[in-house]
């Protein structure tokens, strides 16, 4: 038996690479013996996007995307096709837990300075999956053809109308097909969420590999391992992925299933927060909703974008704006980078006035997703992980957490008298978390790194 | 990169071979590009819509469905008309000077005919339709010195009863008027346009 198995073994190796990529990916690709608990997360969406395009294929099955059958047919998947509850539920909660996930596994890339040199670019092709990850959900959103998906895109597709010189009206009318959200959208939608982005986020995790084993996973501490080597060449503080990680992380696997079944089977609604209650009734072209409110991992840019009122215009980005202006001036000491300064802050100002706050509320929900890619160039401290750096930085981050959730939570709330004001506060310090990065990491009293990683 | 033992015409030559296939590559983007505009069908779907306003009551608002948004026709009381002065100072744009409208509604009551307001009802901040909250007072829920209008839900957005946006809210523009016409006293035609001198 083993002698036919070794004999298929070599043949198929002679043909193709295949015990190469398997010890250079898992036998003996060396990754650092410290992995957390926040290192589950990078295998766990993974896992989610397996679910999603699994349980995706079979919805397709049953699904019809046509204006007068999709509500129909989802009904239908609900009620009369074996187990179709499942394969919809599976994929509704799917899309929540990929939020969950990546947005953990973003979190311990800011912790321990995951995203500074040499993963800059596993960091942006983070950013793209991120960005891709997003299309991906809002297209889905519009499929069942609810009232809220049908509103909610007619909103989200008016936000390109905001470009001026009469290129936004062109750009919404591309995307949509049609003068307004119809059967052309939806067709469309279902192209691109059905085949489109999921080829292209499959691609991007592919290269996200690709890049991690280039440079080798970053750590709790944030040291290189690859700086201490062994004799025998393999760095001192590594072990091999296969076996240690790969049973570390089915560990994470099974903890995972357990709480993804226990919202499938328990609460696949969750009050709400996964499936809209305004979704369970047909889109109605003469009607919105009481209240436009996206799937809650949107809401924290969608509170930007209502923040952005005239008066946050004036009050709020014009100070801010003069403010960072002064401060880059001063911080710099390159005259040609103090010019620079001065005449980007003078552009910025005069674009301010001329321009509409309905277009300043795009760019900054824009901003408040793209700001993440600029991570690697604006953190300037001498140590990659929180474990070393000082309260400065320390402070800034639990704040923007902090933001981040209330912002979120705002985002799915009437936007009218406190909660605006609040809304308006929450954007400013979401900006300043990055914007005064440069000086916080600057300033901030560190501690020694250790040389070798710690248990 | 050394340059030395290199071919230099042979460079050029894959230089211009690479650019001219960019451009090739250009062009045959363009029927994939444009196969997402709207189609012919999208376009011709634009068939106006007669609607008997008959029975439509004063102080009244019916919705019908064009080029699918929905456009309201509102009868107003002659004391919701009379209203609309106090509004010039509180509205964004009062003499629609920046908003959409066909000419014959370019007006103190952007309408023909002064009782009979029709709007396209779609927020022109980002394209929900507003609520109707047409009487004036605390019983539409929106204050006792609302002068009555339209409010929209989605980001805080106030209209008054000639579609025209209050100041510092987040819509930029007044609702549009559609193209309409009075087919006779009780009919509209929505989507075609008033002859010069009629009605
Ligand atoms: C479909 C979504 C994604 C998948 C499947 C995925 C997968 C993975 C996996 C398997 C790892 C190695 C295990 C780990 O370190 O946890 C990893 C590492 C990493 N990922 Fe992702 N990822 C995704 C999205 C993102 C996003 C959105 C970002 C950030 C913008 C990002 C940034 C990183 C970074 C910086 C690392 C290295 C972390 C370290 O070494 O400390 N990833 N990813
Ligand atoms: S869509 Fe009406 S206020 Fe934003």
């Amino acid at each position: 038996m083993q002698k036919v198995f070794d004999a298929m073994l070599g043949w198929v190796d002679a043909r193709f690479p295949l015990i190469k990529t398997w010890e250079e990916h898992l036998s003996k690709y060396y990754a650092p013996k410290n992995f957390n608990f926040w290192y589950y997360f990078g295998s766990l969406a993974l896992l989610v996007l397996v679910i999603q395009i699994v349980s995706g294929i079979f919805l397709t099955m049953h699904y019809k995307p046509d204006t007068q059958l999709a509500f129909a047919s989802v009904e239908y998947i609900m009620r009369d096709v074996p187990w179709g509850w499942l394969m919809r539920y599976l994929h509704s909660t799917g899309a929540s837990f990929f939020f969950i996930t990546v947005y953990l596994h973003m979190l311990r890339g800011i912790m321990y300075g995951s995203y500074r040199g040499p993963r800059e670019l596993l960091w942006l092709i983070g950013m793209a999956i991120f960005i891709a990850l997003m299309a991906e959900a809002f297209m889905g959103y519009l499929l069942p053809w609810g009232n809220m998906s049908y509103w909610g895109a007619q909103v989200i597709i008016s936000l390109f109308s905001a470009i001026p010189f009469g290129i936004g009206d062109i750009l919404s009318e591309w995307i949509r097909g049609d003068f307004v959200v119809s059967d052309a959208t939806l067709n469309r939608f279902f192209a691109f969420h059905v085949i489109a982005v999921p080829l292209a986020l499959c691609g991007l995790v592919f290269v996200h590999i690709v890049a991690l084993h280039k440079v080798g996973s970053n750590n709790p501490d944030g040291i290189e391992i690859k700086k201490n080597k062994g004799p025998d060449g393999l760095p001192v503080d590594g072990i091999p992925f296969h076996p240690y990680y790969t049973v570390k992380d089915i560990v994470g696997v099974a903890g995972f299933l357990i709480i993804f079944a226990a919202v499938i089977f328990f609460a696949p609604e969750l009050g709400g927060w996964f499936l809209e209650h305004d979704n369970f009734t047909p889109a109605n072209i003469l009607q919105t909703p009481p209240e436009i409110v996206p799937l809650w991992y949107f809401t924290p840019y969608y509170s930007l974008l209502r923040a952005t009122t005239e008066e946050m215009v004036t009050k709020g980005l014009l100070p801010l704006t003069i403010v960072m202006t002064i401060l880059t001036v001063i911080s710099v000491r390159n005259v040609l980078a103090k010019m620079a300064a001065v005449g980007i802050g003078s552009v910025v100002v005069v674009c301010l006035f001329i321009f509409e706050a309905k277009l300043w509320g795009v760019i900054l929900m824009g901003l408040g997703v793209g700001l993440f890619a600029f991570l690697p160039w604006l953190d300037m401290s001498p140590v990659k992980s929180i474990r070393y750096k000082g309260w400065m930085f320390k402070t800034a981050l639990i704040i923007f957490c902090i933001d981040f959730l209330v912002l979120g939570w705002l985002g799915t709330q009437p936007a009218s008298g406190p909660n605006v004001i609040l809304a308006q506060i929450g954007t400013i310090l979401y900006l300043l978390f990055f914007f005064l990065m440069p000086w916080y990491t600057t300033f901030d009293k560190t501690k020694p790194v250790p040389e070798r990683v710690t248990q | 990169m050394s340059n030395d033992g290199v071919n230099r015409t042979r460079r050029q030559l894959i230089g211009v071979t690479a650019g001219l296939g960019a451009i090739g590559t250009g062009f045959a983007a363009v029927p994939f590009v444009l196969s997402m505009t709207p189609s012919a069908r999208a376009r011709a779907a634009g068939a106006p819509v007669e609607v008997d306003i008959s029975k439509l009551a004063e102080g009244q608002m019916l919705t019908v469905e064009w080029r699918g948004k929905p456009v309201w026709i509102v009868s107003r009381t002659p004391e919701m008309i009379d209203s609309l002065k106090n509004l010039d100072a509180i509205v964004a744009d009062p003499d629609s000077a920046k908003s959409i409208q066909p000419d014959y509604a370019k007006n103190a009551s952007r309408a023909i005919k002064d009782k009979y307001l029709v709007l396209v009802g779609i927020c022109t901040h980002l394209g929900c339709s507003p609520l109707a909250k047409l009487q004036a007072g605390a019983a539409s829920g929106m204050g006792d010195d609302w002068l009555g209008g339209f409010f929209c839900p989605c980001h805080g957005s106030k209209f008054d009863l000639a579609g025209r946006v209050y100041k510092n809210v987040p819509a930029p523009t007044n609702l549009d008027v559609p193209p309409y016409s009075y087919v006779s006293d009780t009919r509209l035609m929505i989507g075609v346009d008033q002859k010069e001198g009629a009605a």
